[in-house]
């Protein structure tokens, strides 16, 4: 099939990042002193359990992060419908549209309907799917084939996992656990979301297993490009107001009082109303409407970023202010070595543990931000599918008779593992790298 | 101590234009009033005419900084629009009505609700990390620590939307949304308030366990432990004292903010106060609210920091504001 490839910015940019992270792996398997803290985050079960976790999301994510556009049959031109590698791997569940709401797993419709009857006459009933459960001539026999392709796909997950966890060794049995439970859940998912919505559908018929599984990029895009912004400004200003001090720290402290008076909410709110004025003033920038959603995308981390950076500086300016008394670097003054080499040699890497923690930190805080701000209005481009415009889209359906939960169900449940596995990674990685932390030795 | 408070108000006075520069950078360079006008108006059917008549009824007619016309410093959009503010002259919103006249009538039902989040939470989050600190390693405690971490997993909407769903809907206890005055306004304000209380257990908890467990591992702990005090004299008596420097740095500075209400609460409830006022400013993109309540919000903030620094000074007698 051909196709033309499509970048997004952010897509190059979560791809950049995860070469960047690729390479810094790779310089710290090299030395010993680096790796150690790493090796001590990994010695705890809940930080190997989570990675594994975060790892799902991750290849999810970035398989949503290859763009390309479809060549049109018959013609040179191109389909204007931008795709990612997940939406074709998923492409069943992008195409199986109902025409409205479906419970999970249901045959039928979640709302009567006039149908016309084989015998002339209108009746009205729940009409079947045109898609879930349309495998079965029969639908009384739609529990037993649930049932059977459930559990298929559990014994095949079993299988696997088992085999898996042999291989393994140690502490690598608790990853090979963990994958295996991903497993077990994914695989009878997986077997089922053939014939059935799972999750059922929303108000236009979408899969909502689909919309849940293509809001991951938005998240993780949110909680990883936003340290693009975050951490130059962070470090700089922050290890510079305390190396310096004088004037300069002066200079710094005033620019984060300022801009830390400033409600979050509504200086992101202001950043970003004024960015949808710029964009509607330039709508020759964007070829496509998935161009211009990412280009709301970046802003929004940008934006993010801007103001967020002020906990990382404060807390750098401390460290730093506290560094530029200690020996070593009244040594190396002596010695003549100039400022910004000691910035660089000795400042950074004795902070660097600071700025580790604090980016794992602040990852669940972004993911929670965006769903917050998506429902107020000023999160990601309405168009885009996210966590936030599917809860906001959902809590209108709370209201229904019956009430429609799945929506906010599905949210609610990816939101919430991604969340806490970031946590419980958060808090291993805080525990192996800070250096007041030794297991052992805390008086707990 | 007089001197000192005067240092800091002269002190917040150039953090105040700072915001202000920053909302007049954001607001009128970065885009025009023009495009302003377009949006307001919409972006079709937009004739020159009504983009003039709209910034002439709204005040956007003026140059930036200097009336070259007029030859005036205050016939100007930096003037009317920004410094304005410092006299709490916040002028009309987009349908009209008088800004600084709304803030003064919503600042109540915001306050109604974030006071007792505040209050109730403060005790709520204290009492569960003093027991958390109390059984530290043990089960109880493990277990409370993984109960705050799911806790704080879970977004606020959720709290709200199941909240208002199983209080309001299954159980028909107090009504969905909604307000009222006096009195009558309690069975509107029990749910979002014990919703926010809850909300911020997560969070909340473990900061003050973590904060709690650091205090007790200093020495006077051990000096009292040491001299035969019960566990929970120690802990009541000495850590809990001992620990509100910490636990004020981070509560006082946002005792001034509870004015600005809860933003999600408000809007979800239908609590007429600030919270909900700026949701529906930013949603429906009125400038002028927005950034007014950019220049109370940042006013608040720093009478929450001076407040900080008064309120050590209560509860550590070795501290001198000089």
């Amino acid at each position: 099939m051909p196709f033309a490839p499509v970048v997004l910015a952010t897509d190059l940019l979560l791809w950049a990042l995860v070469l960047a992270i690729a390479f810094y792996g790779w310089y710290c398997r090299r030395r010993p002193h680096l790796a150690a803290p790493w090796k001590r985050v990994f010695q705890s079960r809940a930080a190997l359990i989570t990675s594994v976790v975060l790892a799902c999301y991750a290849v999810i994510g970035l398989a949503d992060s290859l763009h390309f556009r479809l060549k049109l049959e018959g013609g040179n031109a191109y389909s204007p419908e931008v795709l990612s590698v997940l939406d074709l791997a998923l492409s069943g569940l992008r195409e199986r549209r109902e025409k409205t709401y479906s419970a999970p797993l249901a045959t039928r419709l979640y709302a009567k309907e006039q149908v016309e009857l084989p015998d002339g006459k209108m009746s009205r009933e729940f009409p079947r799917l045109r898609h879930g459960g349309a495998h079965l001539d029969d639908e009384s026999r739609a529990a037993g084939d649930i049932l059977l392709k459930g559990t298929t796909g559990l014994l095949i997950a079993l299988l696997v996992s088992a085999a898996v966890f042999l291989v393994t060794k140690n502490r690598w049995r608790t990853a090979a656990l963990t994958f295996g439970v991903i497993l077990a859940v994914a695989l009878p998912v997986a077997l089922l979301a053939r014939g059935y919505h799972v999750l059922g559908t929303d108000k236009v018929g979408t899969d909502v297993l689909y919309q849940a599984l293509k809001s991951i990029r938005v998240s993780l895009a949110i909680g990883t490009l936003t340290t693009l912004v975050l951490l130059p400004l962070g470090i700089t200003l922050g290890v510079m107001a305390g190396y310096f001090r004088g004037w300069i720290d002066d200079a710094i402290q005033y620019l984060y009082t300022t801009l830390n008076s400033i409600p979050g909410v509504l200086l992101i709110a202001a950043c970003v109303l004024m960015m949808q004025v710029f964009v509607d003033r330039h709508p020759e920038w964007f070829d496509t409407a998935a161009q211009r959603a990412d280009f709301r995308l970046l802003v929004l981390c940008g934006v993010l970023g801007l103001t967020s950076w002020t906990g990382l500086a404060r807390l750098l300016r401390g460290e730093s202010l506290k560094l530029s008394q200690l020996e070593f670097i009244q040594a190396a003054h002596a010695f003549g070595v100039s400022d910004t080499r000691i910035l660089g040699r000795h400042i950074l890497p004795n902070v660097a543990h600071i700025v580790i923690i604090t980016l794992v930190m602040d990852f669940s805080a972004l993911v929670l931000a965006e769903a917050v701000l998506s429902y107020v209005g000023v999160g990601v481009d309405p168009a885009t599918t996210s966590f936030g415009t599917m809860i906001n889209a959902a809590r209108l359906e709370m209201g229904r008779e019956p009430i429609v939960w799945w929506s906010l169900a599905a949210a609610f449940i990816f939101m919430f593992v991604l969340v806490l596995a970031a946590n419980l990674l958060a808090d291993a990685v805080r525990d192996g790298f800070d250096p007041r932390v030794r297991v052992g030795t805390v008086p707990v | 101590m007089l001197a000192y408070i005067i240092r800091r108000v002269l002190y917040a006075i150039p953090i105040l234009v700072g915001v202000n520069l920053i909302t007049f950078l954001l607001f009128f360079i970065v885009n025009t009033p023009d495009d302003m006008a377009r949006m307001q108006l919409g972006t079709k059917r937009v004739t020159p005419d009504a983009i003039e008549k709209w910034k002439a009824d709204h005040g956007y007619d003026k140059p930036l900084f200097w009336n070259a016309k007029e030859k005036s410093l205050t016939k100007t959009i930096f003037f009317e629009k920004s410094l304005k503010l410092f006299a709490f002259d916040f002028g009309a919103a987009e349908d009209g009505r008088d800004i600084a006249n709304e803030i003064a009538t919503r600042m109540w039902p915001s306050l109604a609700l974030a006071l007792p989040v505040f209050l109730v939470g403060l005790a709520v989050n204290i009492t569960f990390a003093m027991l958390m600190a109390f059984f530290r390693a043990t089960y109880l405690d493990f277990w409370g620590v993984v109960l705050c971490v799911a806790m704080m997993s879970i977004s606020a909407l959720f709290y709200i939307i199941g909240g208002q769903y199983v209080a309001s809907k299954v159980w028909h206890l107090v009504p969905i949304s909604g307000f009222d005055s006096g009195l009558q306004a309690v069975k509107f304000l029990v749910l979002p308030a014990l919703i926010g209380v809850i909300a911020g257990i997560g969070s909340g908890g473990r900061w003050y366990r973590t904060l709690f467990l650091e205090e007790m591992s200093r020495d006077y702990v051990r000096t009292a432990r040491a001299k035969g005090l019960a566990e929970a004299t120690v802990l009541f008596r000495h850590v809990l004292k001992n620990a509100m420097i910490p636990i004020l740095t981070g509560v006082v500075v946002v005792i001034p903010l509870l004015f600005m209400g809860s933003l999600l609460s408000e809007s979800f409830f239908g609590i007429p106060g600030l919270g909900s006022y700026t949701i529906d400013a930013i949603q429906a993109q009125d400038f002028a609210v927005v950034r007014s309540m950019v220049f109370i919000g940042s006013l608040l903030y720093i009478a929450g920091l001076l407040l900080t620094d008064l309120s050590y000074t209560l509860v550590d007698p070795r501290i001198r504001l000089e």
